[in-house]
C-alpha cells in the first residue's frame, strides 16, 4: 500500500510537468488548429535559460534560497516567452493561411531549428542543474517519502495553472482568446486583435513551457539538448488524452500520464514505461474520440 | 483478347528489362562509386519506397499517418526474424550462405514482412471508422511508439541491444526493384477505380460517402497498402544494416512526412524527389559539419514558407511536362 502511494506522488509530481506541457500544446492548438511541435524544445530552451542564468546569478548551491530559485524561473519564462512569440512571427505567421500541414511541417522545421542551435550552442553533453533550493526528504504520513523539490514542483504547477485559468476565464484577453479559439473570422469581425491574442498565446504557452523545465531542472538535474523530444510528445498525447483545446483536460490528462508511468515502471518494467502512455491514449480515443473533456463537434455538411 | 495478350507480354518484357537494368545499375554503382556514395544512393531507395507508400495515405487518401516507421519496424523485425530462424530450416544451411540461391530466401523475408506489416496497417486503419483529422495521426503516432517499446523488449530479437546477426543481402538492385514496384502499383491504383474513390475521400470525405464510397474501407485499404510496401522497406533495410529499434523513432516517421510534404503531397515523382533530396542533403551539406543541421532546418522552415505545396505540389514530374512546369505554377489548392 506504502510502495502505491510513493508511486502516486512520484507519479503526481511527474505528471504536473506533463500538465504544464500540455498547457501550451491546448492552448496554441485551440487558436491555430496547430500542432506545435517545438514546443517540447521550448521546454529545453526553458531549462537552459534557467541554468545559465543560475550560473551568471551565482543562484544555487551553496547560497540556495526560494528567492533567488523564484527570479530564475521568472527570467526563464521571460526569455521562452520572447522566444515563443519570435518563433511565432517569424515561422508560423507566414504560413498561417497555408495548409495545416504546411504549418505542422514548419513547426517540425523549427522543432529541429532549436534542437540543432542547443546541441551547437549548449554542447551534445548533458549539464547538471545548479541545486536552486536545498533538497530535503520530507515523510508524509503512510510513510511515503517526498521531496521538497516534488512538493515545490506541485505547488508552483497549481498556482500557474490557477494563475492560467483565472487569466482565461476572468480577463478581457482571456475572454478575446476564448473568443478567437471559437472563430477566428467572427473574433476578428467583432474587432479583436486575431495577430495580438495570437503572440499572447504562445507567449504564455511558451512561459508554461519554461516553467516546466525550470521544474524538471530542480527534480531530475541532468538537462541536455534533446531532452525536450520524449516529454514533448508525451505532454501532445497528455493534451490529446484530456480533449485537445481544454485547459482542465490537459491537466487531467498530464496528470493521468504520469500517474501511469510511474505505476508501470513501479509493477511491471521501466522498459515499458514510453509505451504505457500510447496504449491509454488509444483506450481513450477508442471510447471517447474526442478526449475525456473534448467537445464532440458535429460534421457540418 | 489479342490486345490483352499483347499488353501481357509488353509487361512481362517491361518487368524483365526493369529488374535487368536494376542489376546492371547495381553492378556499375558497386564499380563506379565508393561504398559511401553507393549507401547513400541504397538509402535513397528505401526512404523513396517509405515516402510513395505514405503518400498512398496521406498525399492521396487525405489521411494523416504520423507512425510510418512503425510499419517499418515490423516489416524489419519479422523479416530478420524469419530470415535468421526460420531461412536455414527452410532452405539448408546454403541459402543462410549468401550467393545467388540467397536471393530466393530474401524475396520471401521481404514479402513475409510487408505483409506481417500489412496486417499491422489493418489494425491501425481500424480507428479511422471512429477518428478523424488529428486524432487518427496521434493514434499512428502512439502505434508506431508501442510497436518500438513491445520489440525493445523481445529478447529473441535482441531487444535493446539489437538485433545482430542479420546478413546483410539488400544492394541496390533490390532497392531499386523495391522502388520501382512500389512505384508501379501506387501508379496504377491511382489512375484506377479504387484511386479515384482514395482521391473522392482527400476532396471530401462526406461528398465521398453521400455518393456511395465506402469511405471506411477505402481508408483501411490505403493503411493496409502503404504499410505493406512500409515493411517491404523495413525488411529491405533489416537486411542491409545493423537491426536496432533507434531507427525507427518517431523522428524517423517524421522524416517520411517532410519528404512526402517537400515533394509535393498527392505527387508520386514529388515523393521520389523529396526523398532523395531529403536523403542527400544532409550529406552534401557535410561540409559545413557540425551547422549541417542547423542549414538543414532553416532551409526546410524557408521552404515551407515560400514554397507551401511542396516542390511538385501535385503535379507530376514527366519529361514531357517538365518543359511547362515552371512556366505554368499550380495554385495551392488546386487539383
Amino acid at each position: 500500500m506504502q510502495e502505491l502511494f510513493q508511486q502516486l506522488a512520484n507519479g503526481i509530481a511527474w505528471g504536473s510537468i506533463y500538465a504544464l506541457i500540455a498547457l501550451g500544446y491546448t492552448m496554441v492548438y485551440g487558436i491555430l488548429r496547430l500542432i506545435n511541435f517545438a514546443h517540447g524544445d521550448i521546454y529545453m530552451v526553458g531549462a537552459f535559460a534557467a541554468y545559465y542564468l543560475a550560473l551568471w546569478t551565482g543562484a544555487g548551491g551553496a547560497n540556495a534560497s526560494p528567492f533567488a530559485a523564484l527570479l530564475v524561473l521568472l527570467g526563464a519564462m521571460l526569455i521562452c516567452a520572447i522566444l515563443g512569440m519570435a518563433i511565432e512571427f517569424f515561422a508560423y505567421r507566414p504560413v498561417r493561411r497555408s495548409s495545416r500541414i504546411t504549418a505542422l511541417i514548419t513547426a517540425i522545421g523549427v522543432s529541429l531549428l532549436l534542437e540543432n542551435v542547443g546541441l551547437r550552442v549548449f554542447g551534445a553533453d548533458p549539464k547538471f542543474f545548479p541545486q536552486l533550493i536545498a533538497p530535503r526528504r520530507i515523510e508524509l504520513p503512510g510513510g511515503v517519502l517526498v521531496t521538497n523539490h516534488q512538493i515545490t514542483v506541485v505547488v508552483v504547477s497549481i498556482l500557474l495553472m490557477i494563475g492560467l485559468t483565472l487569466f482565461v476565464q476572468r480577463t478581457r484577453t482571456g475572454k478575446a482568446m476564448r473568443a478567437v479559439s471559437f472563430n477566428r473570422d467572427a473574433a476578428s469581425l467583432m474587432g479583436i486583435p486575431v495577430n495580438r491574442i495570437i503572440t499572447i498565446t504562445f507567449a504564455i504557452g511558451s512561459a508554461l513551457a519554461a516553467a516546466a523545465g525550470v521544474l524538471v531542472g530542480l527534480t531530475n538535474p541532468k538537462i541536455e539538448p534533446l531532452m525536450g523530444i520524449m516529454p514533448g510528445i508525451k505532454a501532445f498525447v497528455a493534451a490529446v488524452l484530456g480533449g485537445i483545446g481544454s485547459v482542465p483536460g490537459a491537466v487531467i490528462g498530464g496528470l493521468l500520464m504520469g500517474v501511469s508511468e510511474y505505476l508501470v515502471v513501479g509493477y511491471v518494467s521501466s522498459t515499458y514505461r514510453d509505451g504505457i502512455a500510447f496504449v491509454i491514449l488509444i483506450l481513450v480515443l477508442l471510447i471517447k474520440p474526442a478526449g475525456l473533456l473534448g467537445r464532440n463537434v458535429a460534421e457540418k455538411v | 483478347m489479342s490486345q490483352r495478350k499483347f499488353s501481357l507480354w509488353r509487361r512481362v518484357l517491361w518487368t524483365a528489362g526493369a529488374l535487368l537494368a536494376a542489376w546492371a545499375l547495381d553492378r556499375i554503382a558497386a564499380k563506379a562509386v565508393n561504398p559511401y556514395i553507393y549507401r547513400i544512393l541504397v538509402l535513397c531507395g528505401l526512404n523513396a519506397i517509405l515516402a510513395l507508400s505514405l503518400n498512398l495515405v496521406n498525399g492521396i487518401t487525405g489521411q494523416f499517418s504520423i507512425g510510418h516507421a512503425g510499419f517499418m519496424a515490423v516489416g524489419a523485425y519479422t523479416s530478420a526474424a524469419f530470415t535468421v530462424y526460420a531461412v536455414p530450416k527452410l532452405f539448408g544451411v546454403d541459402a543462410a550462405e549468401g550467393g545467388l540461391g540467397a536471393a530466393f530466401p530474401l524475396l520471401c523475408a521481404i514479402l513475409l514482412g510487408g505483409a506481417c506489416s500489412a496486417v499491422a496497417g489493418f489494425l491501425v486503419g481500424l480507428p479511422s471508422m471512429r477518428l478523424r483529422g488529428d486524432y487518427l495521426a496521434i493514434v499512428t503516432l502512439g502505434f508506431g511508439e508501442i510497436i518500438r517499446v513491445v520489440i525493445l523488449n523481445v529478447e529473441a530479437v535482441g531487444g535493446a541491444r539489437g538485433f545482430a546477426g542479420v546478413p546483410h543481402r539488400t544492394n541496390l538492385a533490390w532497392v531499386l526493384g523495391g522502388v520501382l514496384g512500389t512505384f508501379v502499383v501506387i501508379r496504377h491504383l491511382m489512375r484506377s477505380y479504387h484511386g479515384r474513390a482514395f482521391l473522392a475521400i482527400r476532396e471530401d470525405e462526406i461528398a465521398a460517402e453521400s455518393l456511395g464510397v465506402p469511405t471506411t474501407r477505402y481508408k483501411v485499404m490505403a493503411f493496409v497498402i502503404a504499410a505493406f510496401f512500409a515493411g517491404a522497406a523495413g525488411a529491405l533495410f533489416a537486411h542491409y544494416t545493423y537491426l536496432h529499434t533507434n531507427s525507427f523513432t518517431f523522428m524517423k516517421s517524421i522524416e517520411v512526412i517532410v519528404m512526402v510534404v517537400l515533394g509535393g503531397m498527392g505527387s508520386l515523382t514529388g515523393s521520389l524527389l523529396g526523398a532523395t533530396i531529403l536523403t542527400a542533403l544532409p550529406e552534401a551539406l557535410r561540409f559545413a559539419s557540425s551547422d549541417r543541421l542547423i542549414i538543414y532546418s532553416i532551409l526546410l522552415i524557408i521552404l515551407m514558407i515560400v514554397r507551401p505545396q511542396g516542390i511538385l505540389g501535385r503535379g507530376e514530374l514527366s519529361l514531357r511536362g517538365l518543359t511547362r512546369l515552371w512556366r505554368r505554377p499550380r495554385p495551392a489548392g488546386t487539383p
